[in-house]
């Protein structure tokens, strides 16, 4: 009965430094001076959030099931497609889908909320509506996808999910269904987190992580509960699982299914944020980035993925900057040119995967309590060394 | 259902193995096996090495299709088979026509699980990341009444608490509950072996495959085991079908036996029957060739 | 039928031709996973590190120098990134060598992009492979007829290695069993570096004929030829040389009619649906051997 203490004081931490970092993002909105640092900090802290449910949801299917798939970016992209395609204003459409008629879909859900609930709910209570379509999209095209592709094994379900996301890519650049999709020309103003306002109280930056937090609340318990155990049993040992009652199709496709919604809701949010979608960059690179974030947090680690989210975003686009604008400390270094960055990342990434092979978190969890007594040891340590 | 001789006629058939046959390309793993096991008793399935018994148990428990045959369960057909296609042009086995007409009924290992026929492995397959008390609660899985938003919500609380208790209770009962937090993989050997058991016993099967239960197990330990089979076939009222390479254990609890050598059955019987029978004995050590 | 033959004869010879360069990729998936049961991601990026490297090098250095030149570096990196990334991993999961793989080629990517700026690089016109010519009133250029019959003979030559030489026999030894044959005494690491050297010697080869055929050199060049050309692996069974290099003219003729037919933003994805189509009917692919689970 020991652990069920210590896990409450867990979650009690949890919930604490939760509601702390939510004040935190209202006071950057609204209080804080806008000056270079917070202009920096409002986007990676708003990408990685994204990220976080995006790489949670691709953990929920590599590291707890054992399914290595690779269409993340294909799924991410069914979302965010989804979310815009249903909320651009009706007045935006002409301008949009210049080159197709201003489209088919004629309807936008925030705005036919926005009559009945007024500007802010509508933009809230719509976009969340559209994002849950867009998972739900991911979602079915995954059910769809998996029937035949679920029957393969690790390097080519691979493969075969890395195809299919490019097949979808394609689908999604044809002119043929332009009305919809708008070929291969951007997807833009639909509602994005700036409409996330009461009058000039803005919530745009913590939006995406009132969603993230539900999408990996949500993940979380799913691990934990009877059905993530069938998920590890099947990543353990196939054969033992089966032979345990264990459904394998069945399972692998609730697998398939859930983290494919997931990675709609992440694709949505991340549509939202770029306040413009298009098909081409939902390339297979895009999903080894999610793969390599996912290795760096620990494959089986759902922390350890939020915190890599945010650690690779905040190194890519912020901390590593440096590295790409040419000085050092104000000494011009001329091999610290563009994309200097990028190679110093996947060096580092390098190192991760061949030496560190566990990434930050291995398959554990951030345990508050075991952070505290660590540091406590420590301290005992220091002072007997004292 | 023609059960065995030596059995009293009122019991049921639990399993009845009819001509079963599986053949791998041109290499006849099973041939013709017929086997009856009678509810309540304990069967044992001997044979030297490479003689086709695992593979009869892959036959019954559907990780294989058998290229022909027929496997009933309490008089319902589980599995049924006969050689089509590619398969019948190259088929050496026999009775290649007697299934002819029956519908074929292919199932995954899953569903035979769930009809209540549980097995253990040969090379120990436990869930290696997981604890020794998930290893067996896993196996709850399968009967638990819920859904998965039930489960990811929280609705199914009374179910996941019966679950907790139930697997707890299995643990304590085969004396492994304290090692319930430990890795499976850290148990030594034996209790490896108990383990997989326990986590059999956990998806209440009326029939339980046991494949060399007492493989590396010392003499000791073998003892131990004939005990805990017998135990277990009281407390569950299961019915038990072995495979096993130590015969002091065979001869010890099994009630009747089949021998198969060759992937074809060449004895039957009763332990003492089978103990004397020259064929076993030639199959086992090999016959002296005369001049 | 012969209408459509004139109209597509352009297609027809390209997806020869590029079917030819995709086979001569192929060929380095194919044996890396016969081997290794590893989908070496790298290995497309291998391809397009070597199309840099002829940019390069013939800015300073006239052609028959840099052409070597360009196959020694190639073959050096595909042995460099084999000991590095691949060989520290020998005994992890399959999956953490397959993400290693994936960490490499985006290491390569990143590092090409740094080196280039992000800007494409002008491929030069190699004088031979370069010239022009017209076939049947289809004009097109001297590397588009080559590029067969250099793959053909390549191919042969290699599997003449593969089954008359003594490295060629280990080759075949390690692909069927690994553990066994180490512990045969086959000397496990230079078999792998061989099969990789060889796989990069032929990447080389390839991305001199197929560059020549496009004008520039971009970080991402890789990707898709690569991811192409292990379809075709798939596609002719993983593992088997011929299936490997008819998957990949399949493929190239395959898309090519698709381009011309007009679909151009399908030419791609038709790669993968034949992908998924085969993995469903044959999953071991038209030359593949069947593995199976022993439980």
């Amino acid at each position: 009965m020991l652990n069920e203490k210590k896990n409450k004081t867990n979650l009690y931490i949890a919930l604490g430094l939760l509601v702390i970092l939510y004040v935190f993002l209202i006071l950057l909105d609204n209080v804080l001076p806008q000056n270079n640092f917070v202009l920096m900090l409002v986007p990676v802290l708003k990408k990685s959030a994204i990220y976080s449910v995006v790489c949670v949801s691709m953990n929920l299917l590599n590291g707890f099931t054992g399914l290595f798939s690779l269409g993340q970016a294909g799924f991410m992209m069914l979302g965010g497609y989804a979310y815009a395609i249903f909320s651009i204003p009706h007045e935006q459409h002409a301008a949009v889908y210049q080159y197709f008629d201003g489209g088919a879909i004629q309807f936008s859900i925030p705005e036919a909320l926005q009559n009945v609930l007024g500007d802010f709910g509508g933009a809230f209570v719509g976009s969340i509506i559209c994002i849950i379509i867009g998972g739900l999209v991911a979602a079915g095209v995954a059910a769809l996808i998996g029937i035949p592709v679920l029957r393969l094994k690790s390097d080519y379900l691979a493969i075969a999910t890395l195809g299919f996301a490019e097949i979808l890519r394609a689908v999604f650049q044809w002119d043929g269904l332009g009305r919809v999709t708008n070929g291969s020309n951007l997807l833009r103003k639909y509602t994005s987190f700036s409409a996330m306002k009461i009058g000039n109280f803005k919530i745009g930056t913590l939006f995406p992580f009132l969603i993230a937090t539900i999408c990996v609340i949500i993940i979380v318990l799913l691990i934990n509960s009877s059905y993530g155990r069938a998920f590890k049993a099947i990543r353990d040992d196939e054969i033992a699982a089966e032979a345990m009652g264990i459904n394998l199709f069945k399972h692998k496709m609730l697998a398939f299914v859930i983290s494919s919604f997931f990675s709609g809701v992440g694709g949505a949010l991340l549509a939202m944020y770029q306040t413009t979608i298009q098909a081409a960059p939902f390339k297979s690179a895009m999903t080894y980035e999610i793969l390599l974030i996912v290795v760096i947090g620990g494959i089986g680690s759902i922390s350890g993925s939020c915190i890599a989210a945010f650690l690779y975003i905040a190194c890519n686009e912020w901390w590593l900057r440096f590295l790409d604008s040419g000085q050092f400390f104000g000494l011009s270094v001329p091999f610290f040119r563009d994309g200097f960055r990028k190679v110093v990342f996947s060096i580092v990434i390098m190192v991760i995967v061949l030496f560190f092979s566990r990434g930050i978190m291995g398959d554990k969890e951030l345990s508050f309590t075991g952070l505290i007594n660590k540091i406590k040891a420590r301290k005992e340590k220091k002072g007997e060394v004292a | 259902m023609n059960l065995p001789e030596g059995f009293p006629k009122d019991k049921k058939c639990t399993l009845a193995i009819e001509n079963v046959t599986m053949q791998f390309g041109g290499v006849v793993a099973v041939n013709n096996l017929t086997m009856h096991i009678p509810e309540g008793a304990i069967v044992a399935l001997i044979g030297p090495n490479g003689a086709g018994k695992t593979t009869a148990f892959n036959c019954i428990t559907g990780v294989y299709q058998p290229t022909n045959g027929k496997v009933s369960f309490y008089d319902d057909t589980i599995v049924c088979a006969h050689p089509t296609g590619k398969a019948a042009k190259n088929y050496k086995g026999w009775n290649a026509d007697l299934y002819k007409d029956e519908k074929e009924i292919n199932p995954t290992p899953d569903q035979i699980t769930k009809l209540g026929i549980a097995r253990t492995f040969q090379n120990i397959r436990l869930w290696k990341s997981m604890t020794v008390f998930d290893n067996v609660l896993i196996a709850k899985h399968m009967r638990a009444k819920q859904n998965v938003f039930s489960a990811t919500f929280r609705g199914n609380a009374k179910e996941e608490k019966r679950m907790r208790e139930e697997t707890m209770a299995l643990l304590k009962e085969q004396g492994l509950d304290k090692y319930k937090d430990e890795l499976a993989t850290s148990l030594p050997y034996g209790l490896q072996r108990r383990l997989e058991i326990a986590r059999a016993l956990a998806t209440d099967p009326k029939l339980l495959l046991l494949d060399e239960p007492a493989a590396g197990m010392n003499p000791q330990e073998t003892q131990e085991l004939a005990e805990f089979i017998k135990q277990i076939r009281e407390k569950y009222n299961l019915t038990i079908l072995l495979i096993e390479h130590h015969m002091d254990l065979v001869m010890g609890i099994a009630d009747y036996i089949y021998v198969i050598d060759f992937g074809s059955e060449i004895a039957q019987g009763v332990p003492a029957e089978i103990q004397s029978n020259q064929k076993v004995i030639d199959a086992y050590l090999g016959v002296a060739e005369d001049d | 039928m012969s209408n459509f033959f004139e109209a597509n004869l352009p297609y027809i010879l390209a997806g020869i031709s590029v079917g030819g360069q995709y086979a001569l990729i192929a060929i380095g998936y194919t044996m890396v996973y016969g081997i290794l049961r590893l989908i070496n991601f790298a290995h497309g990026d291998v391809f397009m590190v070597a199309g840099l490297v002829m940019v390069y090098t013939t800015a300073s250095m006239p052609m028959f120098i840099s052409i070597p030149l360009v196959i020694i570096a190639t073959v050096a990196l595909g042995f460099a990134i084999e000991r590095v990334a691949y060989k520290p991993l020998r005994s992890a999961p399959r999956m953490s060598v397959m993400i290693s793989a994936i960490g490499v080629s985006y290491l390569l990517q990143n590092c090409a992009l740094y080196f280039t700026g992000g800007l494409p690089q002008i491929y030069p016109a190699i004088p031979f492979l370069s010239k022009s010519i017209t076939i049947a009133g289809a004009t097109t250029k001297m590397v588009t007829i080559i590029t067969p019959f250099l793959t053909i003979a390549l191919v042969i030559a290699l599997v003449l290695f593969i089954n008359k030489t003594k490295v060629g026999m280990a080759m075949r030894a390690v692909s069927k069993d690994f553990e066994t044959s180490q512990l045969m005494g086959i000397k496990i690491n230079s078999v792998i570096s061989t099969t990789f050297i060889i796989g990069c010697f032929l990447a080389a080869i390839g991305s001199l004929l197929y560059f020549s055929n496009y004008t520039s050199v971009v970080p991402t060049s890789g990707g898709m030829p690569g991811l192409k050309a292990f379809v075709a692996a798939v596609f002719g069974g993983i593992g088997s040389i011929p299936g490997a290099v008819i998957g990949a003219f399949i493929i190239g003729i395959c898309e090519n009619i698709i381009k011309g037919l007009g679909y151009t933003t399908f030419s791609d994805a038709f790669t993968f649906v034949l992908l998924i189509v085969i993995l469903l009917v044959k999953p071991t692919g038209i030359f593949g051997e069947k593995a199976t689970d022993k439980v």
